[in-house]
């Protein structure tokens, strides 16, 4: 009897919780498969290098399908708003890790915390009613109207200021994701162990040059994970930049124009697509997301847990 | 010798002041975001938060009055139904993870889990289309409940095996020394426990999963009606916000920044309980 | 303990809802009409005493076609009836026609924001098109000017909306395009979602006229009842007859002025009706003939009821449209319309027949 419990009991348990946590495992495969699946009408037709850089999207006349635009708006997009991102939220981590008081530092963990959990529908709203329109009229169409009169060779290169396009929608990806890389970069300088900085301090540095020389060049490795971390979370990232992306099926090259995103593509065309064809190109559409998302996120993970490894080592 | 190490701490002295300037400015822009859309929908959406808010379905467009209960009702429903579909998968998994860490999935598991943590949660919907929507030959709140569901089961998994793996190894060991059976500590011991930090890991879950609404476009698919029965389409809150932001109808605007006032809401009440929940010490 | 309780409340509502016998029928489609159908959703609700609900999704005509052909929906919704092509691949692949129900006529109008101009400007199909290939690109172009001599058009450039999803507003607007310029008829087509060379893109008739009103120097195409609950300025359109005519109740009754075909499927586009206004169109509902082949109606109960529902549009619904600023149906296209209802069965049962004859 007592064998049946203990033994028979601890087998029980652990085979259940194997399957179980194999569903985790039997998610990812299961999306790469039925996205597979379902975008393999388009992916056959043009092939998979053919589809990924086709510039056309023309459901009505050539019904050619290409996905590059969207590609490529994800990148840019999510790049650019890295970049922007990066200084302001390593910055919120350096003041909130070593400058700032404790209750304050309390505070500024809170916010972080909260501006990472803000539906992006509630960025999106934000984005249509307030930045876009303040962009349009301060920035976009004044140096549009400017360019009008002095330097008419510009304005090909400006596009249309309306408010909606890749720079509003650069803004507002940047400031979604700055809590991802702001609370990595945090906790990562949080760890450094007290010895280098103290070592540091006695040797007569400020605050300013412990950071550089101490704690910092340790940290590295923890807000490199962030950084993609939050470029994970730029890349697929949805309404927000539905909501403000302008939407055109062109390749994005204009400063104000519109634009459009992998997400925001199939977003916006997903429950109309009449065509098999074009169900299926969307379906591949988001195959090509899984597959970069799943490229950054891997990076991000494995260097998040090298970093992790790392500092236990060290510990 | 020595005015030359003064104009060298001088130099220092200044960069430091530069330095902590910068520092500063970077952080207020950082955060300048969030206060901006906090305070445009104080401003914009309080005006619409009253009573009938909460207690009455939509109006047709153009028609003034109404609410959006059907759209909270339905978040807590959709949500909630994702969140029982995902607790068995997500805390199997991440109970594995704490509990086993020699089990030779794990480092497959692991990467799998997080990868899925980042994926663009409109993936998750198309999943939920395909295996949900088409069998069942209509779009429903249980599509939906699956479609969050699959979201938040990575989530779970990682808070799950961060919450476990902060429980001192002595509880175990005391389990173990007993004469318990490996379940039965973990069952009666560990989870118990850690109970506060997995209910602070479910609540935010739920959390995050109620904010979103690409997974829901295709597999929920809104209602203006109030709906119980998951097997129908349902509404939720971010779906009706995004249908009213892009609409040309001023009192839907309200409703929309109303709603995300709501989110808002709901989500700092999330934040701040989970904040107090995982202040126990061990 | 608590979460229990709430769990077995939730469960027992739930299932009194569906002792209730509450039937919900789900359509999805067109923007185009959607204010016009959500007033019969909530009309028709409220007098069936909430036993019979609808739930109508404005997701654009691509949507309201496809999800008709995924059996998703009840009923779709759509303002371009469906071609040959696809009615080919509803009788092969469910052997059963699919019954297009023109319901109400609407107008596709031009919508601009130009603060400072009071009077409605005057455009001509080929202008239009012009406009909308990114030819005409600054709202004082002379092209503009010569149509409105007696307006001052500021330097404004022109920003240009259209539809980002698949859309009957579209088909009716591109359409219209394609019959009056011949550039855009070989460069662009007509369609539900066409390759626009210029602008930027709206989601539904709801995100264009979100985006006009929001930016000074836009145009875009929108629904007449659009516009005129958002107070956005149309502009008049050139008729094939020659005459400039806005969009009203008037010239889109006149548009539909000529013969219909028995299925109701017809273009009015460029009509030749000397007042009709040139882009009216009219809306269509999508019934499978055969309602049993549709997977989305479960039951009998469900299909009498959509057929209930269908033929008080038909009937005392069409007392909604023109306040709402639809043309109501003719006489004779209300007949056409309740012909092809009466051939709805389900499971051999002439439902169609039994309710329309009533």
């Amino acid at each position: 009897m007592k064998r049946l419990y203990t033994h028979f009991g601890d087998r029980v348990f652990a085979l259940v919780l194997l399957l179980l946590a194999l569903g985790v495992v039997a998610l990812a495969l299961l999306m790469a498969y039925e996205l597979y699946r379902g975008g393999s009408l388009a992916l056959g037709r043009f092939g998979l290098l053919g589809f990924a850089l086709g510039r056309e999207w023309d459901p009505a006349l050539e019904k050619a399908f290409g996905a590059w635009p969207y590609i490529l708006g994800t990148l840019i997009v999510s790049l650019s708003a890295l970049s922007l991102s990066f200084f302001p939220a390593l910055a919120a981590a350096i003041f909130a890790a070593e400058y700032a008081p404790r209750w304050l530092a309390q505070i500024l963990n809170f916010l972080l915390d909260l501006m990472a959990a803000v539906p992006s529908v509630v960025y999106g709203l934000w984005g249509i009613f307030v930045l876009a329109p303040w962009l349009r009229d301060k920035l976009q169409l004044p140096l549009y109207l400017w360019a009008a009169e002095h330097a008419p060779g510009l304005l090909p290169l400006l596009g249309v200021p309306t408010g909606y396009g890749l720079m509003t929608a650069i803004l507002i990806l940047a400031s979604m994701i700055v809590p991802y890389t702001a609370a990595l970069a945090r906790d990562a300088i949080a760890l450094v162990p007290r010895e280098h900085r103290e070592a540091a301090y006695a040797l007569g540095a400020t605050r300013w040059e412990v950071m550089r020389l101490a704690i910092l060049p340790l940290a590295r490795g923890g807000i490199l994970a962030g950084a993609f971390l939050a470029l994970a979370r730029a890349v697929g990232e949805t309404l927000a930049v539905t909501m403000v992306i302008g939407n055109s099926h062109k390749l994005p090259y204009t400063l104000f124009g519109g634009a459009a995103t992998m997400p925001s593509v199939i977003a916006n065309e997903f429950t109309e697509a009449v065509e098999d064809l074009h169900l299926s190109a969307l379906i591949a559409v988001g195959f090509l997301l899984f597959l970069v998302s799943m490229a950054v996120n891997f990076t991000a993970a494995y260097v998040l847990r090298r970093q992790e490894r790392l500092v236990k080592g060290v510990l | 010798m020595s005015r030359e190490r003064d104009l060298a701490l001088r130099r220092r002295y200044w960069v430091e002041r530069l330095m902590l300037a910068l520092v500063a400015l970077g952080t207020l822009l950082a955060f300048l975001v969030l206060f901006l859309v906090l305070a445009y929908a104080l401003f914009q959406g309080a005006g619409a938060l009253n009573l009938d808010f909460f207690l009455k379905d939509m109006r047709p467009p153009g028609e003034a009055g109404g609410g959006l209960r059907q759209a909270i009702v339905g978040t807590l429903l959709v949500d909630g139904l994702g969140l029982l579909l995902a607790l068995p998968f997500g805390l199997a998994a991440g109970i594995l993870l704490a509990e086993y860490p020699d089990h030779p999935l794990n480092p497959y598991l692991r990467l799998l889990s997080d990868t899925l943590n980042g994926m663009p949660a409109i993936l998750f919907g198309l999943l939920a289309f395909i295996l949900v929507v088409k069998p069942m030959g209509g779009f429903s709140g249980l599509s939906g409940a699956f479609a969050l569901g699959f979201l938040m089961i990575p989530i779970l998994a990682r808070s799950t095996e961060g919450v476990l793996s902060l429980v001192p190894k002595e509880v175990r060991e005391a389990g173990l020394a007993l004469g318990l059976p490996r379940w039965r500590v973990i069952l009666s011991l560990v989870l118990p426990t850690a109970r506060a930090g997995l209910i602070t890991g479910i609540l935010l879950a739920f959390a995050r999963a109620a904010g979103e609404a690409a997974p829901l476009l295709f597999t929920a698919f809104g209602s203006p009606l109030l709906e119980l029965n998951p097997l129908k389409p349902m509404d939720t809150l971010p779906l009706r916000l995004f249908a009213f932001a892009i609409s040309p109808y001023e009192d839907w605007h309200q409703k929309a920044w109303a709603a995300g006032l709501v989110l808002f809401g709901f989500i700092t009440l999330t934040s701040l309980l989970a904040r107090w929940a995982s202040r126990r010490r061990f | 303990m608590r979460a229990k309780g709430v769990l077995l409340a939730w469960v027992a509502l739930a299932g009194l809802g569906l002792a209730q016998q509450t039937l919900t029928l789900v359509g999805a489609g067109a923007t185009f009409p959607y204010p016009l159908m959500a007033k019969y959703a909530d009309e028709y609700t409220r007098l069936t005493g909430g036993k019979v609900r609808v739930n109508y999704q404005s997701i654009g005509s691509g949507g309201g076609i496809r999800q008709f052909l995924e059996q998703t929906v009840h009923f779709g919704a759509s303002d371009a009836p469906l071609d040959d092509g696809r009615l080919k691949e509803v009788r092969e692949r469910f052997k059963t026609q699919a019954l297009n129900l023109a319901y109400a006529l609407g107008a596709v109008v031009p919508v601009y924001n130009l603060p400072g101009v009071k009077e409605p400007l005057r455009f001509t199909g080929p202008v239009l098109a012009d406009i909308y290939l990114g030819k005409v690109k600054t709202w004082n172009d002379p092209a503009l000017q010569e149509l409105n001599p007696g307006v001052k058009l500021p330097p404004l450039p022109i920003t240009v909306v259209h539809r980002s999803d698949g859309s009957g507003t579209s088909y009716v607007f591109t359409e219209y395009l394609a019959k009056v310029s011949r550039e855009w008829a070989q460069k662009v087509g007509r369609g539900t979602s066409v390759e626009w060379p210029v602008g930027v893109g709206g989601k539904g008739n709801e995100g264009v006229a979100g985006v006009v009103r929001q930016t000074p120097g836009a145009i875009g195409y929108v629904e007449l009842t659009y516009a005129k609950q958002n107070s956005l300025a149309y502009g008049a359109v050139q008729n094939k007859a020659g005459r400039f005519l806005l969009a009203d109740l008037a010239s889109i009754k006149a548009a539909a002025n000529v013969p219909l075909p028995g299925d109701m499927r017809v273009s009015l586009t460029d009509t030749a009706a000397p007042d009709g206004y040139p882009i009216a169109s009219f809306t269509y509902l999508l019934l499978y003939e055969n309602l049993s082949v549709n997977e989305a109606v479960k039951s009998e109960a469900e299909a009498r009821a959509l057929v209930e529902f269908v033929k008080w549009i038909l009937t005392e619904g069409q007392r909604y449209n023109e306040p709402l600023t639809y043309g109501a149906l003719s006489p004779v296209a209300q007949q056409r319309a309740l012909a092809l209802l009466a051939r709805v069965t389900y499971e051999g049962k002439p439902l169609g027949k039994e309710i329309v004859g009533r």
